[in-house]
């Protein structure tokens, strides 16, 4: 070994050699990224033949025709109106298949707890509270997912999504957000946790935070079935039945893009107040479209999503339903607790175009978006009406038993919408943002736009007396 | 060097035209990001197309189709070809 040369023993002296190299050659990472792609071409030059233009001129004919000036965007539009149209249309049968089934075997739960003399308490909590929310959750929300996540899986499969990013990123440009982060919105539908944690493909760390806080304005996979039913049995109720699906999916569409307005509209205010900062770069590939792997869409859809998504609603929709059971059947006077906080909230709710119950049901549903409609429904159903419900027909009675007009229809759609992420979400916000200040804001803006949207729409209405 | 004269940025290429890389006028992650993509001086760039608000638009580099906005392409100048 030359005397000239130290022998170097320790990683911080190793480090300080490459930063004094480093520093003395300003443009080393380039010369050594040069350097690679100039190895690979040599390699691959002589190595590599390429077939015929044919793949790409498909790639370009798509190309043309999705991001063109005039169908880029009716197109997404009509992609997402047919996506919901089909969940719609085909989720009625099977849930009505699996409502009729769990409630049969609710009837005969009950015949067997009654054989075996259990208590009436006893039947309450398990039977009617946990038995009949979990009844409830899967035979709402299975046969929609079942069906909208293996289409959006296969949207996302083509390689559909990035032109998607790629035709609104202007949009986000003027927000001063990222084009990217539609992409952690379509996660969002699937469920607002996985697009808060998705936000990470976001680099700037102010545009990551607009998108953190406002993916909540996508409507999550917990939310849809109350935003579906809803928009099935008022706005399709309207017109003659051979429309109704069209219409309540039309219903939801226009929801969704509500939404994706509002998130502009909260992302450009947060750039100019709490989150200020100019618009940074974005880099984004279109890679071409594949054939889709149906193999491996169904199992992504089904097991990675639908399962997942289901399960994590049985496990906090199981002893919802046995709290929301108590709740509604102590009682304290002449009112069940749940009588009591409603009425509380009765003053409010009113206000913005709901009802205590509903309130209550959206607070109780902190958990879990899932099951704001289990709570609503065990609520109204304790308040004397004892129905078997499962089907559309028999929700709609229920509702309008309890004075449920277009109103509170409106306004329950737009407050699942716009109001506050399920604990989940929260969650993952605070471990993202690792701040709670963010962590509380990623409440509060969305209960506040619910809150002021729901005031607004509710008074109008009874203002100009369309009630 | 003729390439002085010539350079233009790549934000004003036209679609269907090709260029050449001369140099990239960038800092801090995106200069890493578009090294990394391959952009590298000498690489041709084909403009393929535009969203369409205009912006973004999608560059051909190495067979991938990569999407910049005009602040970004603006920075990096290229050669027409």
């Amino acid at each position: 070994m030359s005397a000239a040369v130290k022998p170097m023993i320790t990683l911080e002296e190793i480090c300080a050699e490459a930063e004094k190299i480093r520093l003395s050659n300003p443009n080393l990472g380039d010369k050594i990224v040069s350097d690679i792609y100039h190895n690979a071409e040599m390699i691959a030059g002589p190595a590599v033949s390429k077939n015929s233009t044919d793949s790409r001129s498909w790639d370009h004919k798509l190309d043309d025709i999705l991001t063109s000036r005039l169908f880029g965007y009716p197109i997404m539009f009509a992609l997402l109106s047919i996506i919901f149209w089909i969940t719609i249309a085909g989720a009625n049968v099977p849930s009505q298949m699996i409502a009729d089934t769990l409630f049969a075997f609710q009837d005969q739960l009950l015949i067997w707890f009654e054989l075996a003399g259990a208590p009436s308490w006893l039947t309450g909590i398990v039977v009617l509270g946990m038995f009949r929310g979990l009844a409830w959750v899967i035979a709402v929300m299975l046969p929609p997912m079942a069906i909208f996540f293996p289409l959006f899986t296969l949207l996302e499969d083509l390689g559909y999504l990035p032109r998607v990013a790629f035709n609104l990123d202007n949009m986000f440009k003027k927000c001063r957000a990222c084009g990217k982060q539609i992409l952690t919105m379509c996660m969002g539908f699937g469920c607002n946790a996985a697009g808060v944690v998705s936000c990470r493909i976001i680099d700037s760390p102010r545009e990551r935070l607009i998108a953190v806080l406002t993916n909540n304005f996508v409507p999550c996979n917990g939310r849809f079935p109350t935003l579906i039913a809803i928009a099935t049995i008022f706005m399709g109720g309207m017109v003659v039945s051979e429309l109704q699906t069209a219409v309540a999916s039309l219903v939801v569409t226009s929801l969704v893009v509500l939404g994706i307005f509002i998130t502009f509209a909260v992302s450009w205010a947060l750039s100019h107040t709490l989150l200020k900062g100019e618009a940074s770069s974005m880099v984004l590939e279109l890679p071409p479209y594949r054939k889709p792997q149906l193999g491996a869409i169904f199992y992504r859809s089904l097991i990675d999503r639908t399962i997942f998504v289901l399960k994590r609603a049985i496990i906090m929709a199981a002893p919802a339903g046995a709290i929301t059971w108590l709740l509604a059947n102590i009682y304290i006077g002449e009112i069940s607790i749940i009588g009591h906080l409603a009425a509380w909230l009765q003053p409010f709710a009113y206000a913005i175009g709901l009802d205590g119950f509903i309130l209550l049901a959206f607070i109780l549903g902190l958990p879990a978006n899932e099951i704001v409609m289990p709570i609503l429904l065990m609520c109204y159903l304790s308040t004397g009406q004892m129905m078997e419900f499962g089907t559309l027909e028999e929700l709609r009675d229920i509702l309008i038993n309890n004075n449920w007009t277009w109103l509170t229809a409106v306004c329950t759609m737009l407050f699942c919408l716009l109001h506050w992420p399920c604990t989940t979400t929260l969650l993952s916000a605070y471990k993202e943002t690792g701040s709670k200040k963010w962590t509380f804001l990623t409440f509060l803006i969305p209960t506040i736009i619910a809150f002021t949207v729901c005031f607004l729409v509710a008074q109008s209405a009874r203002l100009l007396n369309l009630v | 060097m003729n390439t002085a004269l010539t350079t233009i940025p790549l934000s004003t290429l036209g679609i269907g035209s090709v260029c050449q890389i001369v140099s990239l006028n960038l800092q801090g992650l995106l200069r890493r990001r578009i090294l990394d993509l391959g952009m590298v001086p000498g690489t041709p760039v084909q403009c393929i197309r535009k969203s369409p608000t205009g912006d973004p638009v999608a560059y051909m580099v190495r067979d991938t189709l990569i999407a910049l906005r005009s602040e970004d392409a603006s920075q990096i100048h290229v050669n027409p070809m």
